[in-house]
């Protein structure tokens, strides 16, 4: 009769589950886990072909200091990427917040308006009205992102000269500020000495011998660490107690482990230094934040929605018009963040300042596998990115190798990690 | 006498994991329209794709023989140089370039890379005019109709010469008017002795030209029908495999209050300010009710309902929505979602789904309230209740981590179907519910239907299926140039007095 007319050949769908989730488990998380493959070779050839180097305490610092802009503006980024957007000012808007800060700090003579603390603060607003004029012209007038934040890059790096009176550079910003980029975190355990340093004749230590331990830094790594642990583990639970299948166990526990070990390993390096660097300290926690945001919040997925298929996005009852706003304000702070992070490191705003980050940025983005098409993209890939492009800078840097060829070699990878993505998406 | 034109023996492909097709047979004769009709996913595209080369020889098994010589197409370029021509489903057309410019694209009257545009005007001319296509060949495609472009495209194949015309699906975005056209056109290509294979969902158009007919099921060839024995009950049985007693639902109405009522809508065209497309409608629906609304295409069905929900489509925009009697502000789409009502569009993939994300995603985009607490998404609850749906719509899929771009038409629009169930509405709006899906999934989705008024949901289904409005409607509104033409209970209509009742608000328009 009617009622039979419904196929239902679904008894075997339940049985064939379980396999299946297991070899879909670890397809989806390929791309992810082929690009920190890829990050922790890159790391190892540098650090073989720098004697040792790269993975020196103090060049991990000096590593990190030199990319958390790029990987702060990442995040930004990946939002536009993702929403089906491009944002082209955002190494000019972080100039001008560079020359903006430095003013308000050095020149202007401002009272308590030139508290650090104060400026920082106002100059992230700043970045987000910035984001928020050029967004505003996106999602409400529908100019091309390509073309309005071109002209965003002109106006700002143009500004950002104007306000550094042509060519020369302000400062000394105020060393409070610096401890922006080249602070690190105060011990307030007090640091522990396992192998005290030698003295010389004069009775000075000599400056890298022994070994001396920034507890607060180990304390904070550890605590990362049991959490990532305790709340894997309790996600893993939870799904088992509903019937869900979680990922194989035997996976989840190599995962963790490798993933641990790792923190460890840096925290361990950071610890045996100066500790941890405020700026990794700031891009622990955005990184988290935007983690967060992009895999739990309803606001992630509309971004997600809203660039895989925005008509689709807007017949669901996402207001586009203003997350694509919002998307834009979001990349302006981060911008001006940013802009902040490099001023702080070279303690002065210079008219260069941010000059090309942006191609770094967008390239941080796609290695980390975005698609240009919008929807796809990851926060830890475009992070992960982000450290690919810097232990290259770095470790080509150190290695001697000519800056024109560096970009060389920083387009090839691009290239390469693009094609790679493309003849995946092909072959499944 | 005739001779066969075309042999496919055993033609048998594997994509990893799945076998399209295994061991299908295909003889078609000179001079005769051959259809291949199958449900979707049955094989037929891909039968098509291996006859034209898309998938080159030696990435199958079997033969192909065409006009006495086995070919061994290594891509399409080889089988049009035979003269096999497949018009697909999704047209291939430029659409800022003028109709000449797209007929010999690829193709010029070129010397030396110099394109001889009178030339190639003057063949587009006669082009059309075997077609029976009066439009300028300098027109952009962009401003013509879609049952112009699919004119232009067979234009298209007849500039090379074609032998044996192959198309997909020809009809699924015409109106009823230009699918007779194009049907009648097949016939008079017919009778100059052209072989064309046409594949289609429609059988009442199977039925009207094809003189054989092959039915294909799970990759598999069921039975070639003679003209004799040729018709749509015959037809059906074969593709499902199973005899079709009814092909809609039986159900029961229970009609209460009305729920939902439209008042003196009016709206005008986005970009033609000056063009009034919806003029003054009235609409109203009870709950426990289905009802239709019948149109040509072009009627402006979509446009009136897209208009209603959220000001999708159309500016200056009046009228009044009430919603059991008080009036509700429906201003944007997530305040019309709000007031309990929700609008599935006709065209699932540019409207209705991110395709490049998973069912679970698609299904709680548009009440991702229900899955979340102060907007952070509740992964393991969002994860049942897209399992939950994807049990009450039977969506055939391996798991709800499947993307949605790689399911089938009616697994598609049921995907779309559960995200608005999802997000519980009173009133549900269908726009062509059952478009370019197999009839096993139309029944399914009927069903549906059934279901949700049982529960006392006010329906509203726009459809150009005459058949399939009679059969699943209380009550059917016709609609014509922007007017509501007539209205009559589904017992007292028939496709006559629908047809009679739009001729008749053409009159009055003119």
């Amino acid at each position: 009769m009617s009622t039979e007319i419904a196929p239902a050949p679904q008894g075997t769908v339940a049985e064939e589950q379980r396999p299946r989730i297991a070899v879909s488990a670890l397809t989806t998380n390929l791309r992810e886990y082929g690009l920190i493959i890829a990050l922790i070779v890159i790391m190892l050839f540098f650090q073989f072909t720098t004697s040792g180097t790269l993975f020196k305490p103090v060049n991990l610092s000096n590593l990190v200091q030199q990319n958390s802009f790029i990987i702060v503006m990442a995040l930004g980024m990946l939002l536009v990427i993702v929403s089906g957007y491009i944002d082209l000012s955002v190494g000019s808007v972080a100039g001008f917040i560079g020359a903006l800060a430095a003013n308000m700090m050095v020149i202007w003579q401002l009272g308590p308006l030139s508290n650090p603390l104060v400026v920082s603060i106002v100059c992230l607003i700043v970045g987000g009205l910035i984001g928020a004029a050029q967004g505003y012209w996106i999602a409400y007038h529908r100019i091309p992102s390509f073309i309005v934040t071109l002209a965003g890059m002109l106006i700002f790096r143009g500004i950002c000269q104007a306000l550094l009176g042509g060519g020369s550079s302000v400062g000394p910003l105020p060393d409070d500020f610096k401890a922006l980029s080249s602070g690190f975190i105060p011990d307030v355990i007090g640091p522990l000495t396992l192998i005290p340093p030698t003295v010389n004749a004069a009775g000075k230590t000599i400056i890298g011998s022994g070994l001396t331990l920034h507890m607060t830094t180990i304390v904070l790594g550890l605590i990362a660490v049991l959490a990532y642990a305790y709340f894997g583990v309790r996600t893993r639970r939870k799904r088992e107690r509903h019937g869900y299948e979680a990922e194989p166990f035997p996976l989840f526990v190599i995962k963790t482990l490798v993933a641990s070990a790792l923190a460890l390993f840096l925290v361990y390096e950071f610890a045996s230094y100066r500790g941890l660097p405020v700026v990794l300290l700031v891009m622990g926690v955005l990184i988290s934040l935007f983690v967060f945001v992009t895999k739990r919040m309803t606001i992630g997925r509309r971004i997600y929605a809203m660039g895989g298929n925005p008509k689709a996005a807007q017949l669901s009852g996402i207001n586009t018009e203003r997350l694509t706003l919002m998307v834009f304000i979001n990349m302006g702070v981060l911008s001006a963040l940013g802009g902040l992070i490099i001023a702080a490191r070279l303690g002065q705003a210079v008219p260069a300042a941010g000059l090309g980050s942006e191609l770094d940025v967008i390239a941080a983005v796609f290695i980390g596998g975005a698609s240009a098409m919008g929807g796809v993209g990851q926060v830890i890939g475009a992070v992960v990115g982000g450290f690919i492009m810097g232990v290259m800078n770095n470790g080509m840097s150190i290695m001697g190798v000519n800056v024109d060829w560096q970009q060389v070699v920083k387009g090839l990878v691009l290239l390469g990690a693009v094609i790679f993505d493309v003849y995946n998406k092909n072959k499944a | 006498m005739t001779s066969t034109i075309l042999e496919m023996r055993d033609i048998t492909k594997t994509f990893p994991g799945v076998k399209a097709l295994s061991n299908v047979n295909l003889s078609v004769e000179e001079g005769e329209i051959h259809a291949v009709v199958g449900e979707n996913g049955a094989g037929k595209s891909t039968l098509m794709k291996v006859l034209s080369g898309v998938y080159p020889s030696g990435t199958y098994d079997g033969q192909i023989i065409f006009q006495d010589q086995e070919c061994h197409f290594k891509g399409i370029h080889d089988s049009e140089h035979k003269g096999i021509v497949i018009i697909h489903q999704e047209l291939a057309l430029v659409p800022m370039l003028s109709i000449a410019e797209n007929i010999f694209l690829g193709n010029e009257n070129a010397k030396f890379g110099v394109i001889d545009w009178n030339a190639n005007e003057a063949r587009t001319g006669a082009l059309l005019k075997k077609v029976g296509l009066k439009e300028d060949p300098k027109t952009l495609i962009t401003n013509i109709g879609v049952g112009k472009q699919q004119l232009v495209e067979i234009a298209k194949a007849l500039s090379k010469e074609v032998k044996l015309l192959i198309l997909d699906e020809p009809t699924a975005s015409l109106s009823e008017k230009d699918s007779q056209a194009l049907l009648d056109l097949l016939l008079e290509f017919k009778r100059q002795g052209m072989t064309s294979i046409l594949i289609s969902h429609k059988l009442n158009e199977v039925n009207r030209v094809a003189d054989k007919v092959t039915v294909i099921r799970d990759g598999r060839t069921i039975e070639t029908l003679v003209k004799k024995d040729i018709s749509e009950d015959r037809i059906i049985t074969s593709m499902v495999g199973r005899s079709l007693d009814d092909r809609y639902p039986p159900r029961e109405p229970d009609i209460g209050e009305v729920v939902f009522e439209v008042k003196n809508w009016s709206v005008y065209h986005p970009i033609h300010a000056e063009r009034q497309v919806i003029k003054g409608i009235d609409l109203n629906v009870r709950k426990g009710e289905v009802v239709g609304i019948a149109g040509l295409m072009g009627a402006g069905r979509t446009e009136f309902a897209m208009s209603l929900f959220g000001r999708s489509y159309g500016r200056h925009i009046t009228g009044e929505v009430l919603f059991k009697g008080k009036q509700v502000d429906v201003s944007s789409v997530s305040k019309a979602v709000e007031h309990g009502i929700a609008y599935v569009t006709e065209d699932r993939k540019t409207y209705g789904l991110n395709l490049i994300d998973h069912i679970k995603h698609n299904i709680t985009l548009a009440n991702l309230g229900g899955v979340s607490r102060h907007s952070v998404i509740d992964d393991l609850r969002e994860l049942s209740v897209a399992n939950d749906y994807r049990k009450k719509t039977n969506i055939r899929a391996s798991s709800v981590y499947q993307m949605t771009g790689n399911l089938s038409g009616g697994n598609q629009q049921k995907v779309v179907l559960s995200k608005w169930l999802f997000a519980d509405p009173e009133v549900l709006i269908l726009d062509e519910p059952t478009r370019g899906i197999d009839v096993g999934a139309k029944y399914e989705i009927y069903t549906i239907i059934a279901r949700l008024a049982a529960e006392g949901k006010a329906i509203v289904v726009i459809s150009s299926e005459m058949p399939e409005l009679l059969g699943i409607t209380d009550r059917i509104y016709v609609m014509n140039e922007g007017r509501m033409v007539g209205e009559m209970p589904a017992a007292d209509a028939s496709q006559e007095k629908i047809m009679r009742a739009i001729v008749r608000g053409e009159g009055k328009a003119a």
